[in-house]
């Protein structure tokens, strides 16, 4: 839904690293994207090549790594991979698990050339 | 390694005996051959060429940089919330679908305060003060954000409004965010608490359809209580399905219409409380 918003935010965050490589163009960036950040990866890459376009990243590639989600099950004391919310432990069936990561929306690196 | 191909020298054919050109970064086009026995031309240092070593080498630089993408947003927030211990103000984020009767049950919260409490709103909508108007009709101050094409309200908008409306020392801000159930919950706009209300005409799956909303809330309130009669409506299967999604929220079952559970609203807004922890 906000994906274009999304991809404005990394190339803001692009650009300012860029400052510091005067002369270089971005050729590709690298970005982690959490299963359960509700990102919709296809629109992202789309809406990059939109946002980049005129600007230091413009022909960039955009790289996603999809970190997956990992939540604590109270009821079993452990960790485990969340697909969604609202989901139950895949151990133990109970409802009553914490999110430890899988919603980070991330810069990681970028290649410049 | 041969500068011109990256590789050891060690192929048949190596020796680079056509012409090739080089374009250098100021368009500049230079013509040549190369040959590994060969010393370098003197009008022409290959090696010593910034340009022509980067065209050669097209060595890319790896940049670190690890920075969450969503960090403008929760910097404004940050500010709002210092803003908010500095007044010592209680901001309560209120969310729902359109509908499910927040601005109701706001008038009726803030009637109810009127004279104990300093409040003020600030609401947001895509377009029309309708809401704001029906605020101000309780006597008390609100300013009204219109999105436009917006679905949700952000840190920076709410930061903008605080110029014209200061938050009240003391007192409690609500902050009437757009009817939508997906994207506001993304956003932290730096309040202490999130209420998610939703109504009983409204269906039970709800918190299951919408998880990341109902995951956000400090507190859940169930309002148009005083239409369960006239619906279909299985209570005990919503608070399952909240318990879910959010594992011990409070859930409160309320009418902005009767006045039912008001009073364990007005109990859940007590005194001002420490700001929310980061999520």
């Amino acid at each position: 839904m906000h994906e274009l918003g999304i991809a404005q935010g990394i190339l803001d965050i692009a650009v300012e690293h860029a400052r510091r490589e005067p002369g270089r163009q971005v050729r590709s960036i690298q970005v982690a994207i959490g299963a359960l950040s509700c990102v919709d990866t296809q629109a992202l890459a789309f809406g990059w090549e939109a946002v980049a376009r005129g600007s230091v990243a413009e022909g960039s590639r955009l790289e996603i790594e999809r970190k997956p989600g990992r939540g604590f099950c109270v009821p079993c004391g452990q960790e485990l991979e969340v697909r969604e919310l609202g989901a139950p432990c895949l151990q133990c069936g109970h409802y009553q698990w914490l999110l430890i990561s899988g919603d980070e929306l991330k810069v990681l690196s970028m290649e410049v050339l | 390694m041969c500068g011109v191909c990256g590789c050891d020298g060690q192929e048949a054919n190596h020796e680079h005996e056509q012409e090739h050109e080089h374009v250098l970064a100021d368009g500049q086009v230079l013509r040549h051959r190369h040959g590994h026995d060969h010393g370098h031309d003197h009008g022409h240092h290959h090696h010593e060429d910034h340009h022509h070593e980067d065209h050669h080498q097209g060595q890319a630089t790896l940049v670190r940089i690890e920075q969450d993408i969503l960090a403008k947003n929760s910097a404004i927030a940050a500010r709002n919330r210092a803003r908010f211990a500095r007044t010592r103000t209680l901001v309560v984020n209120l969310m729902s679908s359109p509908g499910s009767g927040k601005t109701t049950l706001l008038c009726r919260t803030l009637e109810a305060l009127r004279g104990h409490r300093p409040v003020a709103v600030i609401e947001g909508d895509q377009s029309t003060s309708l809401d704001a108007d029906r605020i101000r009709a309780t006597g008390t101050a609100a300013l009204q954000l219109n999105t436009g094409r917006g679905c949700h309200l952000d840190a920076a908008m709410v930061e903008r409004a605080l110029s014209e409306l200061p938050p009240p020392t003391e007192g409690v801000l609500f902050i009437e965010n757009v009817g939508n159930l997906v994207c506001p919950a993304g956003f932290d706009l730096g309040e202490a608490r999130r209420v998610v209300v939703l109504s009983v005409t409204e269906g039970e799956d709800k918190p299951l359809k919408y998880p990341h909303m109902f995951a956000s809330a400090d507190l859940v309130l169930v309002n148009k209580a005083d239409l369960l009669p006239h619906l279909r409506f299985d209570l005990q299967q919503l608070y399952a399905n909240i318990a879910r999604i959010r594992p011990g929220v409070p859930v409160l079952l309320v009418s902005a219409t009767t006045g039912a559970g008001l009073e364990q609203w007005l109990g859940w807004l007590g005194p001002p409380s420490e700001p929310r922890a980061q999520a």
